[in-house]
């Protein structure tokens, strides 16, 4: 055999040292998100899919979320790629205790971000006053979808594109100042398309955040078809009423979870590669 | 005057003045953590020192001096800073990188681009021009290095350790482009390297400890070190005491014979230094009796492959690590190991000795 021949065939095993029992728990634990997937799958009316999810509240739902989810994800960037950076490459007292409250949406219940929202946004909300003085309104609106979206799937990009920047560190961006290029020179030819495909795979992940916001939503905008009501909200009411409809409208939000998920690794692998 | 730098940083010890004139070229020695590197951050405008005034070439770089708070950004300064690695940016063709610096300071596609062929040619790697950074050798990826730092015409040029991070192979050719290259250019090169100081600099500047410990023309510097640390850049070995017949005599009794130069004679119980080369010494196993020569017993620290000699290091038990180049076959004959008692002999006429 040549090397060429050797060098297209299956990769050779490498001696992994992990004790056998160990594949039981692994074993489990993949079964515990993939079986009730499947279970869905089995329960599904197939032949019934394509009308049901192409019925007048569904179509809505889902235009709806996909409207909102873009519009956040746009949010999310507008204000996140600064955050990041400034988290990143600034240093300034209390910076440890702003990346905490920052990415305390991570870990806090949707709902609980939900009622704080109601009381920012909302008609007694802090902002009240200013935004009386407007005329804006936008608790129960799908404007407050938006910013429900945003408040959980912000954490997400900051945190990941924090730990791109952070990887990418400064180096190129002090030899291209020494070149002579300004601050926002920088920012646009060096940083910005060096961490690329890291903004990108956060976008994304945002992007899925935001396609799958539930708890903050229902308590911040409510439930109304075609203005608040998302696709996870209508998959929720659904459920008592139209079964079939739930779990069909449920793979399709699996579907493009999935569609997400292999898009990142993608492109986290093309980067690293 | 280029350039005038006086700047203070408590928290690295810093503390130093200099002076690069028009055109010069001045290397800077010094240990890890003397303040090189220190240095070449502030100069850069990467770091900022708690006091101190610079100016170059009548543009004010920073004043942090009594109560002023000028603070000249990098980009403004005029100063490129190439280190040991080429960091090419990864995203940019070979003739993007070039181009880059002329490009952001405002020139236009087609004369950045010019300007940048220009000088991949001077380099040697126009054939390069439209590859990507990952696929140069590191030989290549720092010809282009150079270029791209030069294409911005700096008015000072820094060097990081240029060649540290280059096979031996590859450092003699890039350090000849660098010399031919940097003959005009007002440069500070940071070094570890006796070729470098020799052929990129006019002036050296040795730093310990945040401070400049000597300075001088290359060549006297090198000939006539005054601290240990340069002559064991220079290679050389350096003994520091006072004068006494034809001798350095050490606070500690250690004298070396030597001989001076007409032009350089040392007074009688003045401070002055002896140096000679590692290869001027022989090695026994047991002092040499009836000798004129001078005899040093040492223990020996370590010893040092180098090229086809082997570099032994002794402890003369008068504070000094002295250097000795011999042969492998002497090293077995005479049984050569760290801990062994010997005697380094050496001629008087392989001593300079030259008042400090």
């Amino acid at each position: 055999m040549t090397m060429g021949e050797q060098a297209r065939g299956r990769a050779p095993r490498v001696y992994s040292g992990l004790p056998r029992w160990l594949f039981v728990p692994a074993a489990l634990g993949a079964t515990l998100v993939v079986l009730p997937l499947f279970a869905l799958t089995t329960r599904l009316d197939w032949t019934r899919f394509f009308e049901l999810i192409t019925s007048d509240s569904s179509m809505a739902a889902l235009r709806l979320s996909l409207e909102t989810s873009v519009a956040s994800t746009v949010i999310c960037i507008v204000l996140g790629v600064p955050l990041a950076l400034v988290l990143a490459r600034e240093q300034f007292p209390g910076q440890a205790l702003v990346r905490t409250l920052v990415l305390l949406p991570l870990v806090l219940p949707p709902v609980v971000g939900g009622i704080a929202l109601l009381y920012t946004f909302g008609r007694r909300g802090l902002l009240a006053p200013v935004m009386d003085l407007f005329g804006i309104q936008i608790a129960f609106s799908t404007a407050a979808v938006v910013i429900a979206q945003s408040f959980v799937a912000l954490p997400f990009l900051v945190v990941s594109l924090e730990g791109t920047l952070r990887t990418v560190g400064r180096r190129y961006e002090l030899v291209a100042a020494t070149l002579g290029a300004r601050p926002s020179t920088v920012l646009g030819r060096i940083t910005l398309p060096l961490v690329l495909p890291g903004l990108v795979s956060a976008a994304v992940l945002s992007f899925a955040r935001a396609l799958g916001e539930f708890g903050a939503t229902l308590t911040f905008a409510g439930s109304l078809q075609g203005v608040t009501r998302t696709l996870p909200l209508e998959i929720y009411l659904q459920r008592v009423t139209d079964p079939d409809a739930a779990i069909a409208l449920s793979l399709v939000l699996i579907a493009v979870a999935v569609a997400v998920t292999l898009v990142t690794a993608r492109i986290s692998d093309r980067a690293i590669g | 005057m280029s350039l005038q730098f006086s700047a203070t940083l408590a928290r690295r010890h810093f503390d130093a003045e200099l002076q690069v004139a028009d055109g010069e070229r001045v290397a800077v020695l010094g240990h890890n953590g003397s303040g090189k590197s220190t240095l070449l951050n502030i100069l850069a405008g990467t770091l900022r020192p708690d006091s101190g005034t610079a100016s170059l070439d009548g543009t004010r770089l920073f004043d942090l001096n009594a109560g002023h708070r000028h603070w000249l950004a990098p980009h403004a300064r005029g100063i490129s800073l190439m280190a040991q690695d080429p960091l090419l940016f990864p995203h940019l063709s070979v003739i993007e990188n070039v181009a880059f610096g002329p490009r952001v300071t405002g020139a236009s596609k087609s004369q950045a681009y010019a300007k940048a062929e220009e000088w991949l040619e001077q380099v040697g790697v126009t054939e390069f021009a439209q590859r990507r950074p990952s696929q140069l050798s590191g030989g290549q990826a720092q010809r282009v290095a150079i270029a791209r730092a030069l294409a911005a015409e700096p008015k000072l040029l820094l060097l990081d350790e240029p060649m540290a991070a280059l096979d031996v192979a590859v450092a003699p050719l890039l350090r000849r482009v660098l010399g031919r290259l940097l003959q005009h250019q007002a440069t500070v090169v940071v070094t570890h390297d006796l070729l470098d100081a020799l052929l990129l600099s006019e002036r050296i500047i040795v730093f310990d400890q945040g401070r400049v410990a000597e300075s001088g023309p290359t060549d006297e510097v090198l000939r006539h070190p005054r601290t240990r640390f340069t002559a064991r850049i220079a290679g050389l070995n350096l003994v520091r005491g006072r004068y006494a017949d034809g001798g350095v005599r050490t606070d500690t009794g250690l004298v070396v014979q030597g001989t001076h130069r007409d032009d350089e004679v040392p007074g009688a119980g003045e401070p002055a230094a002896a140096v000679f080369a590692p290869a001027a010494v022989s090695i026994f196993a047991h002092p040499p009796e009836g000798s004129p020569r001078n005899s040093l017993p040492v223990t020996i620290i370590e010893l040092e492959p180098r090229g086809d000699l082997v570099r032994v290091r002794g402890d003369d038990h008068h504070g000094h690590s002295l250097a000795a180049d011999v042969t492998p076959l002497s090293v077995a004959e005479l049984d050569l190991y760290p801990g062994r008692e010997v005697t380094y002999s050496l001629k008087a006429a392989a001593v300079t000795i030259y008042p400090l």
